[in-house]
């Protein structure tokens, strides 16, 4: 089978090929997924931070969204920035989503450009990847989105010191509105390969 | 926010890195604007002319009217980029105070400087700069480019230049990755290169920011071209706005570009599309008019 046991991430454009990049460098098999037959046999999906309008239009172009969403029935899936907004539910803007995760996401909520900044997060759930434990994680965050609603059963991961969500779960899905895969910390990597 | 940092080289270059894969397309209305977000641009590059029009009206081409600009922004959710002249460092001012989110120095305005480039270290606006070989590329990463584009030949509808610029840059670095380390400083005095970015181009065996293609690409069969050499994504300029059917060729471009190795779906892609831009081919061109040569 194609996916056969590996993690897929969606390469339809955006920054997969960092993730490529990290999975390989943690020993962890990968696939790129472009097409639907390259979801068969996945063991997870990272769906990488780009333009989610681009990434939308091709996902439904291609066929992907059901297969998605089939796959995120069992399987763990995180969204990265464009991918987070992908996976939500509700977005202000109108453009195709997958609805994985009861959330309502503001795209570009810190403004353009000029205002993508780095931050560090207190992230205390981490600290099984840190010996115990539990240093900042220094975030990256591009023209991102920011986690305007949660519903119950959704754990808030990660905050901005002004309160702002930047980092959920539900159950085995995960978004992220900044870039793990753009700094050396893999331990959001390592969070989601252990997510059941 | 206390630990909050803006307009870092890691904001400037990460956003390049989530362009990858895509197509930046050149608009002069907010209606364009919106068939190219529609069509799955990732971005798009706000002008008053696109370059084939800058060729026929000829003069000086300068940054466009801001307000032109900034309808282009309201009208769009993705990113929008503006070109400024070679070495006008204040057309780049201006294009930072009313937000944009990429600055293209480039070569397709008339230069403003015959010797310098804009030092992009001062913006907190990132800024993509046009190549033709390792060492300009290096030379702009230097003055604080946090994004490449091989020039090719800017409004001809060409490929022919696009393709000698990628393979002369992505040729150099695969010699570059060859060479022994005591060989690199005699290298980078030849490219006109710094020593340290050669350093640590040879270490990654890749340009330490995003390249995309740029300067002649008018169809999906081209811009797959372009990816299939090895380049990160494409801009297409005129390419798009100059043919019969923009919206159709605009998506059918953007697929050609995440399934550049799919030989079958580039076919489907490319059927009916329409005319492409007519075009000029590069080689009957006279020296004068050749943009690519412009940039120090």
């Amino acid at each position: 089978m194609p996916g056969d046991g590996k993690i897929g991430v969606l390469a339809l454009q955006g920054g997969f090929a960092e993730h490529i990049h990290r999975l390989t460098a943690m020993g962890v098999p990968c696939s790129e997924v472009r097409l639907p037959g390259d979801i068969i046999g996945l063991n997870g999906l990272i769906i990488p931070g780009g333009e989610s309008t681009t990434i939308g239009k091709l996902a439904v172009t291609y066929g992907l969204m059901e297969p998605i969403r089939q796959l995120a029935r069992t399987r763990p899936v995180w969204g990265i920035c464009a991918g987070a907004v992908f996976m939500a539910k509700q977005v202000q803007t109108s453009q195709p989503v997958l609805g994985l995760m009861d959330i309502t996401i503001q795209r570009n909520a810190f403004g353009r450009q000029a205002s993508s900044f780095e931050a560090d997060l207190d992230v205390p759930f981490l600290r099984q990847y840190q010996n115990g434990q539990s240093s900042p994680f220094h975030a990256i965050f591009i023209r991102a989105p920011r986690i305007e609603s949660v519903r119950a059963g959704i754990d808030v991961l990660a905050r901005l010191t002004d309160g702002s969500i930047v980092a959920a779960r539900q159950g085995h899905l995960m978004i992220t509105s900044f870039h793990p895969e753009l700094t050396g910390d893999d331990r959001f990597h390592r969070y989601f390969l252990d997510l059941k | 926010m206390s630990n909050e940092q803006v307009g870092t080289i890691t904001v400037k270059r990460g956003l390049a890195q989530m362009l990858k894969g895509g197509v930046i397309m050149d608009v002069v209305t907010p209606e364009q604007a919106r068939i190219a977000e529609d069509a799955g641009a990732c971005a798009v590059m706000a002008l008053e002319r696109v370059p084939a029009d800058i060729r026929v009206h000829g003069g000086v081409a300068r940054m466009s009217d801001p307000e032109i600009i900034m309808k282009i922004m309201d009208a769009v959710s993705i990113p929008v980029m503006a070109k400024c002249r070679i070495g006008h460092f204040v057309e780049a001012q201006i294009l930072e105070a009313i937000g944009v989110d990429y600055i293209d120095e480039s070569e397709v305005l008339t230069p403003a400087d015959r010797l310098h480039h804009v030092n992009k270290h001062l913006f907190k606006i990132p800024f993509v700069c046009g190549c033709r070989n390792l060492g300009e590329a290096l030379r702009r990463i230097g003055e604080g480019a946090a994004m490449i584009r091989t020039k090719g030949e800017a409004g001809t509808g060409d490929v022919v230049e696009a393709v000698f610029h990628a393979r002369t840059v992505l040729g150099e670095i695969r010699r570059l990755s060859n060479m022994p380390e005591e060989e690199l400083m005699a290298y980078a005095k030849e490219i006109g290169a710094p020593y340290e970015l050669v350093k640590e181009t040879r270490e990654l065996g890749k340009l330490p920011v995003v390249n995309f293609a740029a300067g002649g690409i008018a169809t999906p069969a081209d811009a797959a071209l372009m990816m299939q050499l090895g380049v990160d994504g494409v801009f297409v300029g005129s390419g798009i706005f100059k043919s019969g059917d923009p919206a159709r060729r605009a998506q059918a471009i953007v697929e050609a570009t995440t399934h550049y190795r799919d030989p079958d779906i580039i076919a489907r892609v490319s059927r009916n599309l329409g005319e492409p831009m007519v075009g000029r081919s590069v080689s009957s061109m006279p020296e004068n008019e050749l943009l690519a040569v412009r940039g120090w």
